[in-house]
């Protein structure tokens, strides 16, 4: 397969609910507000529920934090006649993007004829900030729970100390992923955060886990976003645009393991994203190199996570991200590599990298908020995070 | 000078183990930090687990370590959930005697401020719940003037 087609698999719809600031969505529950996203992409895609034979979730079907999703319920509740395909990528966020992989591979195999992926989450019963302080102790996390590195941004505000030390990155670099990001949320209508942000904002704000502070941490919001994906001779019957699934992969090297969990990545891949391995494959299935990535939608957690991310993925060297990110390269507007052209996680919504995928579907069919101009190609990425994390790149069907 | 360090309440702190990490708290209660060694080929693992991912052998040296480490990265909570007034200095530290493992813990009674990659520490053990102790780290005042080397 090459970045010109013929592609196998494309994606033919999206949809999603509103977004909601943390406990926003109430009284709605998790399967209604999947339902919701599920319908909505059908919608966009031409098809009718019934069509929809396939699942391919990520975070074992985990639905935000401590809930869940069942396929046997959204057949039920949904009317989904018969599935003949329902899995889970194991772990948590860094399945997203490679959740596209995962419904691509059924339907290759021929178990699917079209696939699902979504995500619904709600934070009312367990935020985001503190999840891993909140978990029951186990013989794992007793190595790490009682340091107090209570959430996932405290954990990885450790990874951005060394990633300073070991190249000099300033926290300017972290404040301008933080406003870039707060700038192309400002036209978007579905958008949480559409005021300014400015430096002195950012440098102002409370350090929540130093060096990280308020500004470094994504929403925590509520909502659902749900993806169809199909094989590429039906796409083209479909509604819309279908946007060619040009490559994807998920996994990881042991080194990266359980990352921010353990701690124990040995120093070259401690100040990392854990996204090396899967930039190498994804641009060796696709036949391309980073600069023929035209937009890049990168998992934004936290800033200094999208930064060893334009590392790993070839955007600049290793350790010159900071330089390469205060020097204005991921600016939708003038910018040679516009990164989260949505808003991202930090200033759009939080569902867990599923925006990343939207948004990369939009960009690719030309109708996105923040339009990079002829867009041909886009990059999603899911985690940094314990293994497996993903990427996925979107292109124009030949 | 800032609010000195920290760990959370002590009390409040609950840990669970298994086969394969029981040694390391047992040897807590004790005063003592020690780290698996593969008794085959010699690598150190933390967290303990079952198989040497070296050579995936099940025999361990449980060695008790020197107390001695180095700050490898380190972060600065400022408040967690019901103690916004806690300062804490998180720590993954590097072992010297015990090469490739490495632990997370806090640095306690110490100048936020003062913390740096390299800072040469060593340990400490704090009674929390259920009759455990868990192994933290302070400045070491002996290697202050002569620091390990940075890592």
């Amino acid at each position: 397969m090459s970045a010109s087609g013929p592609f196998d698999t494309a994606i033919v719809g999206v949809g999603a609910t509103p977004y909601y600031r943390r406990g926003g969505s109430a009284p709605q529950t998790i399967t209604e507000l999947a339902g919701k996203a599920i319908l909505a992409a059908c919608e966009d895609a031409g098809l009718s529920v019934r069509d929809i034979d396939g699942f391919a979730y990520y975070s074992g079907a985990g639905a935000g934090y401590g809930q869940s999703m069942d396929t046997a319920t959204f057949m039920e509740t949904l009317g989904i006649p018969e599935v003949t395909f329902s899995a889970a990528l194991t772990s948590g966020g860094g399945g997203s993007a490679g959740s596209i992989g995962l419904a691509r591979a059924a339907i290759l195999a021929g178990d699917a004829t079209v696939v699902v992926t979504v995500m619904a989450l709600q934070q009312v019963k367990q935020r985001l900030g503190t999840v891993f302080g909140a978990v029951a102790p186990s013989p794992e996390n007793s190595f790490l729970q009682p340091s107090g590195l209570v959430g996932p941004g405290h954990l990885m505000s450790v990874l951005a100390r060394r990633h300073m030390h070991d190249y000099g990155t300033r926290r300017e670099a972290f404040a301008e992923i933080a406003l870039s990001s707060r700038a192309n949320a400002l036209t978007r209508p579905k958008a949480i955060m559409r005021t300014p942000l400015t430096l002195d904002d950012y440098f102002n704000a409370r350090m929540i886990a130093d060096p990280l502070c308020l500004f470094d941490f994504c929403l925590e919001t509520e909502g659902a976003v749900a993806v169809l994906t199909t094989s590429a001779e039906r796409a083209r019957d479909l509604r819309r645009t279908p946007v060619g699934v040009v490559a994807a992969a998920h996994g990881g090297v042991r080194e990266w393991g359980r990352a921010f969990a353990w701690y124990g990545m040995p120093d070259e891949y401690f100040a990392s994203s854990g996204h090396a391995p899967i930039a190498r494959r994804l641009y060796d299935k696709a036949g391309i190199t980073p600069d023929d990535i035209d937009v890049a939608l990168i998992y934004d957690h936290f800033t200094p996570m999208v930064l060893m991310q334009l590392e790993d993925y070839g955007f600049c060297k290793k350790g010159e991200g900071g330089p390469f990110v205060e020097s204005g390269a991921i600016r939708y507007k003038g910018g040679s590599i516009p990164v989260n052209t949505h808003g991202g996680q930090l200033s759009e919504a939080y569902i867990i990298g599923m925006t990343h995928i939207v948004e990369g579907v939009e960009q690719i069919r030309g109708t996105a908020v923040n339009q990079v101009p002829d867009a041909k190609l886009a990059l999603v990425t899911g985690g940094p995070a314990t293994l497996p994390v993903s990427g996925l790149i979107l292109g124009q069907m030949a | 000078m800032s609010t000195l360090t920290t760990t959370l309440p002590p009390a409040g702190i609950q840990i669970t183990t298994d086969s394969a990490t029981e040694p390391f708290w047992q040897a807590a209660k004790e005063n003592r930090l020690v780290a698996p060694r593969c008794a085959d080929c010699g690598t150190f693992r933390l967290p303990p687990s079952p198989f040497c991912p070296n050579c995936q052998s099940q025999n361990v040296d449980w060695v008790t370590l020197s107390g001695r480490a180095t700050v490898f990265s380190f972060s600065i909570v400022n408040g967690v959930p019901g103690q916004p007034e806690l300062t804490l200095a998180a720590v993954v530290v590097d072992l010297p005697d015990a090469p490739g493992a490495r632990l997370v813990s806090n640095v306690v009674d110490t100048d936020p401020d003062t913390v740096r990659i390299g800072t040469p520490l060593t340990v400490d053990f704090v009674e929390i719940a259920d009759g455990w102790k868990l192994p933290v780290f302070r400045v070491d005042p002996a290697a202050e003037s002569a620091p390990l080397s940075g890592t």
